[in-house]
């Protein structure tokens, strides 16, 4: 493998993205916008029941009502296959596995017709009593067989307890993470339309590839009849990550009523049908010598399911390449309640998981009286952990380093509750961030247009990120060639397989296809002249991707917070944050950046916002909209700033990028949590830091 | 959505004349609570009678008192140079609410009239004995971190969302309402009716009467005013505890003190045995924490809101302390 050649204005060049004005002048079209002559619109019905059966579906009074062309329900659906993701085999039978499951579909000629029709339809059910109550004592607590998306559930190396018996100093603490929402801000949306046998929908998703897999199988059609369109996507955050209901009900409709449909959720609904990040138990013991020098780490997670689709969040796999120790456990226990059902959210495993690692290793810190900062240094691993490969590239280090003199730590006096503003205690955390640097197979076509352009064809997806124009830079690069010279095309599933914008794999996976690609293409346009229809390369990346050397690929990173509380009130303010990342090469800083400080404005939101509350009693989500469910506001996200270091790693892909998606969310709870035990002497180890336990804590 | 009739009356007359007609009319004004409720089903009016053409938005002062016009956006109130130096609290408490365009669009009326956030109230699907009398309660055992503490009942625990109205409280309020018969005269005190066994019983209006101005008599000399609020987050969130206090002192000695508590209960709480404790007293440390205990000492917290009791208790203690310290 070798890396790609720069050429001005290429890779590493800060440019803004290439469709902007477009979404800047609404002239960018979303998968709920397409105008299509004929359109039908439906409303989803969902259960108002926390378990149980559909008895009766009245859609005759709702038929009645005017505009109204169609009630689907379990008794009038289509038959689905199984597509392997059981939530997505909607209106097959009567059961009802949680509240806010569909029962039925309200289609109409206007959205407002299909509304009340939705509204009014009476829906009777059989009741059964539902179980909620998610606890690490759960009797029907088991050991799932791996965990997402194909880890080992439970690895261990060396002697844990005899390790703990033998140290110096143990750290054992129970650290709590809450039920939290994937809130894009387009939800879930499809526009179907049937032409004989071929399926197009326009739809909002991660990969549209991804979505064609599963329309193929659901609804027994060739790979050719179905084309998916994912131009413009409005984020995702893992929620859009495979075919979600939407574009299951907005397919059906329209084969059945034969005419386009349109399905767009409700932000409401959006609680109980994208997929959350599962509420966690993370039970976390330390080991180390006086120094610090950790001798076991033992990291057991405990997490929640549905009982329609087991989704296993890899908790404690952070555990497993973070810290050099001889002895580490890592085990994952999972219940399958009546919720709805917990997927992918932003750093699905690392996210949880590295907010118990790393608050306990500040734990540490305080128990062994040694600098967090300086706790990491000793405890760097020179291979990963727990396999024992090498890292492809491990530059944590340098991010510590080069934050702690950009964020002024080395002033830092470690005794709690020494500084006050005011009514504010004032403290300042850090802590560690990692995520898996990975590809997957793709394919990329690449064509010389005889007018001296070339056009990318990838089925790559932007979901707010700048994926376009990053592949944009590269293919600039790889072509040797201008950037403004090509013209990438993505979001379309007729352009072949390609992995998802997920897992912080989109960008390596598709860049990897792409430079293959255009190097192809340029071997081929020696001495020819280029015929009107162009000459095109094209590049698949399984066979390659599969022959990988094993080697360890991670990013990393280091957060550093400065917080403010006002224990009185309970007031968590973060005053500044700073996040150094090691991730390969950077592709666009301008995004990138944007990108990173994103995920440590989520990660703000997480460590002191956001909380989705169960009530028992019915089984629902209770405060089901962004009025009730808190994220950050402009005024709550401080002078939030990142850099990073240099880092070549000719080991990942061609372009020698790791993905940022998901790396600058991990470790911010535990950044903010461990300034907040600085400022306060109190140690948060549940989530979010909200004024309640601010205040319960010190009373 | 429900089809609904919209009409555009000429006057306070007019427009109370065409409500009262029709039993399930509600007034539109801003609009920011009434058309979410719409949405949500919790409203659903036959006609619109919208007010926002009927003037009634002048913010004036005469001999020291204040009127408010009932169709007054909450932006233009809060900016009022006689606001700001003269009412200070009521400035506070409006900017510290919603958004910025919220409170361009939102009025000094309707801001007063805002129906409950509960979870539960909000959703059609769930019980709630205020939009459907005798149908239960679930946030006494469910969701319930940010409900009341002072007044509930086994009916009812909601809290009235307003900032407005709690600094409202403090400098005794009185609203003017537009009846069939003429203006009639309300305090504020008594405006909000207590909870009881009928929590769908809000406000003392009847069906049709329009709230035409509030009107905030003039604070006592060198009376000083603030409003303290927190939330669950800087910006954009309902209180979770807030106070207004106009205080009043004589040298060392308080001759009048008003605190008006906010996210504890169905209206804007009046803590009057802390004022009552309070008045002629020189607001020591231990007089002003021995008043909020006093007043709080009715609390009836549930075990997730019962954070709220030190939370208010420290509101009204810091608030008096930093008011009472700067007049000395």
């Amino acid at each position: 493998m070798t890396t790609i050649e720069q050429v001005a204005a290429g890779v590493g060049t800060s440019t803004t993205r290439v469709e902007a004005l477009d979404k800047v002048t609404g002239a960018a079209r979303y998968a709920g916008e397409y105008p299509l002559d004929d359109l039908a619109h439906g409303v989803v019905v969902t259960s108002t029941i926390g378990r149980g059966r559909v008895v009766d579906v009245d859609a005759d009074a709702v038929l009645a009502l005017p505009g109204v062309l169609g009630v689907l329900h379990h008794g009038n659906a289509l038959r689905l296959a199984d597509a392997g993701d059981a939530t997505l085999l909607l209106l097959q039978d009567e059961r009802v596995a949680h509240h806010g499951a569909v029962v039925a579909l309200v289609v109409a000629s206007s959205l407002e017709g299909a509304r009340a029709g939705a509204e009014s339809l009476q829906v009777t059910y059989a009741e059964d009593s539902h179980d909620t109550q998610f606890a690490a004592e759960h009797p029907d607590m088991f050991v799932p067989d791996h965990v997402n998306p194909a880890f080992d559930t439970e690895t261990v190396v060396g002697d844990v307890d005899a390790q703990v018996s033998a140290a110096d100093v143990v750290v054992e603490a129970t650290y709590v993470t809450p039920v939290q929402q994937n809130m894009a801000m387009e939800p879930h949306a499809t526009t179907a339309t049937w032409q004989g046998d071929d399926l197009t929908v326009y739809d909002s998703n991660q990969g549209a590839a991804s979505v064609l897999q599963a329309l193929v199988k659901l609804f027994g059609l060739e790979r050719s009849q179905v084309h998916v369109l994912s131009e413009h996507v409005g984020g995702g955050f893992g929620s859009k990550g495979s075919a979600r209901v939407p574009v299951v009900l907005a397919s059906m409709a329209a084969r059945i009523l034969d005419r386009p449909v349109r399905v767009t959720l409700t932000r409401q609904q959006m609680f109980s049908l994208v997929g959350y990040r599962t509420p966690t138990i993370q039970d976390v013991r330390l080991a180390a010598d006086s120094t610090g020098q950790l001798t076991a780490v033992d990291h057991l997670a405990y997490s929640q399911t549905s009982t329609v689709l087991e989704f296993a969040e890899q908790t404690a796999v952070v555990s497993r390449m973070m810290y050099a120790t001889p002895a580490l456990r890592s085990r994952h226990r999972l219940v399958a309640l009546d919720v709805p059902t917990p997927r992918w959210m932003r750093a699905p495993g690392e996210a949880p998981g590295s907010f118990a690692l790393e608050s306990a290793m500040d734990e540490l810190a305080e128990a062994c009286g040694v600098d967090p900062i300086e706790l990491r240094l000793r405890n760097e691993p020179s291979v990963e952990p727990e396999s024992g490969m090498r890292f492809s590239s491990r530059n944590l280090v340098a991010c510590l380093r080069q934050g702690a003199r950009s964020f002024g730590w080395h002033d830092r006096d470690p005794a709690v509750r020494r500084r006050r503003d005011g009514r504010w205690l004032l403290g300042s955390g850090v802590a560690a961030a990692t995520y898996p640097a990975r590809s997957a197979p793709s394919t990329a076509a690449v064509t010389a247009e005889p007018d001296g352009g070339f056009t990318v064809r990838v089925t790559a997806s932007d979901i707010g990120t700048g994926a376009r124009t990053a592949l944009t830079l590269v293919a600039s690069d790889a072509l040797q060639v201008p950037a403004a010279q090509v013209r990438v095309l993505i979001g379309n599933s007729d352009f072949g397989q390609a992995m998802i914008a997920g897992g912080s794999m989109g960008t390596s996976s598709w860049t990897w296809a792409v430079v293959d690609a255009c190097r192809e293409l340029r071997s081929q346009l020696v001495g020819q002249v280029i015929p009107p229809e162009g000459i095109t390369a094209r590049a698949d990346t399984a066979g390659q991707v599969k022959a990988m050397t094993k080697v360890a690929r991670h990013a990393f990173g280091a957060h550093f917070a400065e917080v403010a509380v006002d224990e009185l009130t309970g007031e968590v303010r973060v005053r500044r944050m700073l996040g150094v990342f090691a991730a390969g090469r950077i592709v666009n800083p301008l995004t990138a950046r944007s990108q990173l400080i994103g995920g440590i404005t989520m990660g703000l939101s997480t460590a002191l916002f956001e909380e989705s509350l169960l009530d028992h009693a019915s089984g629902d989500y209770v405060n089901h909209d962004l009025a009730g469910y808190h994220i950050a506001t402009h005024a709550d996200v401080p002078d939030i700033d990142v850099s990073w270091v240099d880092e070549v790693d000719d080991e990942v892909n061609p372009a020698g990028v790791k993905g940022i998606g998901e790396l600058g969310i991990v470790g911010v709870p535990a950044a903010v949590a461990n300034a907040v035990w600085h400022a306060t002497g109190v140690r948060h180890r549940q989530l979010p830091i909200s004024p309640d336990r601010v205040i319960a804590a010190r009373e | 959505m429900r089809p609904f009739a919209y009409a555009r009356p000429t006057d306070a007359a007019d427009a109370v004349e065409q409500a009262s007609r029709n039993p399930d009319a509600r007034y539109l004004a801003g609009g920011t609570n009434l058309v979410d409720l719409m949405k949500l089903r919790i409203e659903s009016p036959d006609l619109l009678v919208d007010v926002t053409g009927l003037g009634l938005d002048a913010v004036e002062e005469s001999d020291g008192v204040l009127r408010i016009g009932a169709l007054a956006r909450n932006s233009d109130v809060a900016a009022d140079r006689v606001v700001r130096e003269r009412f200070a609290a009521v400035s506070q408490a409006l900017l510290s609410g919603a958004s910025g365009q919220l409170r361009n669009a939102a009025t000094a009326g309707g801001n007063v009239l805002q129906r409950t956030r509960c979870a539960y109230f909000t959703d059609v699907s769930k019980p709630c004995n205020k939009r459907h009398p005798g149908s239960g309660c679930p946030a006494r055992v469910g969701e319930h971190h940010n409900l009341a503490i002072l007044g509930a009942s086994e009916q009812c625990i909601a809290t009235h969302p307003s900032d407005f109205a709690v600094a409202l409280a403090a400098y005794d309020a009185r609203l003017e309402v537009q009846t069939a018969d003429g203006i009639r005269d309300v305090a504020l005190a008594d405006f909000y009716l207590p909870v009881g066994d009928s929590p769908d019983q809000e406000v003392a209006l009847q069906h049709g009467e329009l709230i035409t101005a509030i009107v905030l008599p003039a604070p006592p000399p060198s009376a000083r005013a603030a409003y303290r609020k927190v939330r669950e987050r800087a910006s954009y969130a309902f209180a979770i505890g807030s106070v207004a206090v106009v205080v009043a002192m004589d040298g060392d000695t308080v001759v009048e003190v008003r605190v008006a508590l906010g996210a504890v209960a169905s209206m804007p709480w009046r803590a009057r045995r802390t004022e009552d404790m309070l008045r002629g007293t020189t607001a020591s440390p231990e007089e002003i924490a021995a008043a909020a205990d006093a007043e709080l000492s009715s609390a009836a917290p549930l075990p997730h809101n019962a954070y709220k009791v030190p939370l208010l208790r420290h509101l009204i203690v810091s608030t008096l302390s930093e008011l009472t310290e700067v007049g000395r």
